[in-house]
């Protein structure tokens, strides 16, 4: 440690102003403060009301995603290792599997370390890939405009690829973290200065400009359906409701709701497990780091809207009849509720607009998958639609605080 | 400028200005940012958009040579009318036109070409240059501000054909994986944001190669 601390000493007057590679100052505060302590701390009217910094906040934040992460991993394989059909493993093709016959790894379902390992051939190739196309595009911004690289980026690269589903192509993840870095992030300024999710705006571009590879039946389980058991269908509950032809009960889910919480389900890859994502959201709420009342507002927010449908009832959509405690565990509900509605930057900066902001975004989620048959699922839209709205939330309440208090003083 | 002076006759500094500023400088699309609806929703492809583009370069130009005719005859009181008016009889003769002789392209266009009426760009010229200007000038700046037009709206359509359908001018120039090739088409670029986005990227590029024209804040 005392050797690197040396390193980094006598390498900082050739960064300052002045020096030989000053151009390249940004890289070197980040290698240096990511490495050692900074020796400044957050000051003023930032976001944070504490003594912590940015980065450590930043870090709390992807430690409370790590249970993600690990049923990301895990599900993805099982998923995988349940819908194949062990006939056809021999005509199993392509680098991944490679390498799983290469390391011995077999596909047997009921191990935790053989769907570990499979899931993970998924997952670290789509983080890998974000945290190298969007951290060139952070550091490529932070040494032309000279400032410093900014640590949002490491839950933003996070947040990314488990937003995907495991099959999403490599090459669309490269284009659409640069979306979301250069165009919903950078171009305003960098990080605090966006109005919407970065992570978000990327995924939403991967979802309107290659639709096939990130939405419909086939894309949520990784196995190709040429290697999967006869009938096997990777659709999720959320699209699959469509087509009851009943009113939505627990025996007609082809799915229980406790593997629906635990996240032994397809869907994109760290959305599935709503119990990782709820002590992520303990993790956030213990540490003051994410809002509790943005969390709070959503889950009354979606309360509220089931509550509603259920009591109207419908003959032909049969969704009306979702009760909320399933719409929880469903979609993206839960991880975009803990991590993505939670982003400091691009919800309402206060209180009471946090909860209008997060209330909006639970009863929209219901509204949209119930009534909306071209949206199965809905999370990311409205979280950035409510990330648009959130900067109008704030200027109402402020301005409204404003002439109460002005109205105090003539009085 | 003042809008007695006579026109010189000879192409001079106020005759390339005229056409000239718009294209570039003060474009009317990447400066002024008007124009915005017809250049998102023609601009899937650039046959497309050249057609509307030659709508617009006649249409800014003849118009704006009319206004400026009869600028020194019409009451201050209904001169929009009066622009509106040359404008409408501009654009309903270039509509039957295109009916005429590009059938298909006009009904993919539909709407949008009868819309040129109402294209502040045209407006723009004729109230803000025409009404103040001799006719010669106001013609040449009618040709430019059409000109700056068409040049975003080709290039938009551009990126737009080439990356959402693999093509340039109806040829294939990235052949798609449905039909053997490699590139997957990028479904986002036929959708009408990517062409706000495209025309904020030209926006930011113009920006940053003329920084005369970020506003102080």
């Amino acid at each position: 440690m005392k050797a690197l601390e040396n390193l980094l000493a006598r390498a900082a007057p050739h960064f300052e102003p002045g020096g030989r590679l000053s151009r390249f100052h940004a890289i070197f505060e980040a290698t240096d403060t990511f490495i050692m302590t900074p020796p400044s701390v957050t000051r003023g009217a930032s976001h944070v009301r504490d003594s912590i910094d940015l980065k450590r906040m930043m870090t709390i934040v992807v430690i409370a995603m790590l249970p993600c992460v690990f049923m990301a991993m895990y599900n993805t394989g099982l998923q995988a290792n349940m819908a194949l059909d062990p006939m056809k493993l021999a005509t199993l093709t392509g680098w991944r599997h490679e390498i799983m016959r290469a390391l011995g790894f077999g596909y047997d379902a009921r191990s935790l370390a053989q769907c570990l390992f499979h899931g993970s051939l998924y997952f670290l190739p789509l983080y890998a890939v974000t945290l190298a196309v969007g951290g060139f595009w952070e550091v490529l911004f932070a040494v032309v405009r000279r400032h410093e690289i900014n640590e949002g980026f490491l839950v933003t690269s996070m947040i990314f690829p488990l937003t995907l589903p495991a099959t999403a192509p490599l090459w669309q993840a490269a284009l659409g973290i640069t979306f979301g870095v250069v165009v919903a992030k950078e171009v305003f300024g960098g990080t605090g200065m966006n109005f919407l999710n970065p992570a978000l705006a990327g995924r939403a571009f991967m979802f309107f400009a290659y639709p096939a590879d990130i939405s419909g039946d086939t894309v949520w389980v990784a196995m190709y359906g040429v290697n999967a058991v006869d009938g096997f269908s990777g659709a999720t509950l959320l699209s699959t409701m469509r087509s009851f032809t009943t009113p939505f009960d627990e025996a007609s889910a082809s799915l229980s709701w406790a593997n629906a919480f635990l996240g032994f389900e397809p869907g994109s890859l760290g959305e599935t497990s709503a119990l990782a994502c709820l002590i992520g959201a303990a993790i956030l709420i213990v540490t003051k780091v994410g809002s509790w009342r943005i969390m709070a507002g959503v889950a009354l927010g979606t309360i509220a809207m089931a509550l509603l449908f259920n009591a109207i009832g419908s003959t032909t959509n049969h969704w009306f009849a979702m009760p909320f405690w399933w719409h929880m565990v469903l979609g993206g509900w839960a991880f975009g509720t803990a991590f993505m509605a939670t982003d400091p930057v691009t919800a309402p900066f206060t209180d009471r607009g946090r909860w209008i902001y997060g209330f909006g975004i639970g009863a929209l989620i219901v509204m949209i998958r119930v009534l909306n048959p071209a949206y199965p699922e809905s999370v990311f839209l409205v979280i950035l639609f409510m990330n648009v709205m959130s900067p109008l939330i704030d200027y109402f309440l402020v301005r409204g605080n404003i002439q109460r208090r002005k109205r105090r003083v003539q009085a | 400028m003042s809008a007695i002076s006579p026109a010189t006759g000879a192409f001079g500094k106020r005759e390339r200005a005229a056409l000239l500023d718009p294209i570039l400088t003060n474009n009317p699309i990447g400066v002024q940012v008007l124009g915005i609806c017809s250049a998102l929703a023609v601009t899937t492809r650039i046959d497309k958009a050249l057609v509307m583009g030659a709508g617009v370069i006649l249409v800014t130009m003849l118009a704006n040579l009319a206004v400026s005719l009869v600028r020194n005859h019409t009451p201050g009181s209904i001169r929009i009318i009066v622009q509106l008016a040359i404008i409408a009889s501009l654009v309903i003769v270039f509509d039957q036109v295109l009916k005429a002789t590009l059938y298909e392209l006009s009904l993919e266009l539909s709407v949008f070409v009868g819309l040129i009426i109402t294209n502040c760009i045209v407006m723009g010229r004729a109230e803000g240059y025409a009404m103040s200007n001799p006719p010669g000038l106001s013609l040449l700046d009618g040709l430019g501000n059409g000109l700056g037009y068409a040049l975003v709206l080709f290039l938009v359509a551009f990126f737009r054909e080439l990356f959402g359908a693999g093509k340039v001018l109806g040829f294939v120039v990235l052949p798609l994986a449905k039909d053997g090739g490699w590139y997957v088409p990028n479904g986002l670029m036929l959708l009408a944001p990517s062409g706000l986005l495209l025309i904020a990227g030209l926006i930011w590029l113009l920006r940053t190669l003329k920084p005369e024209l970020q506003e102080k804040d």
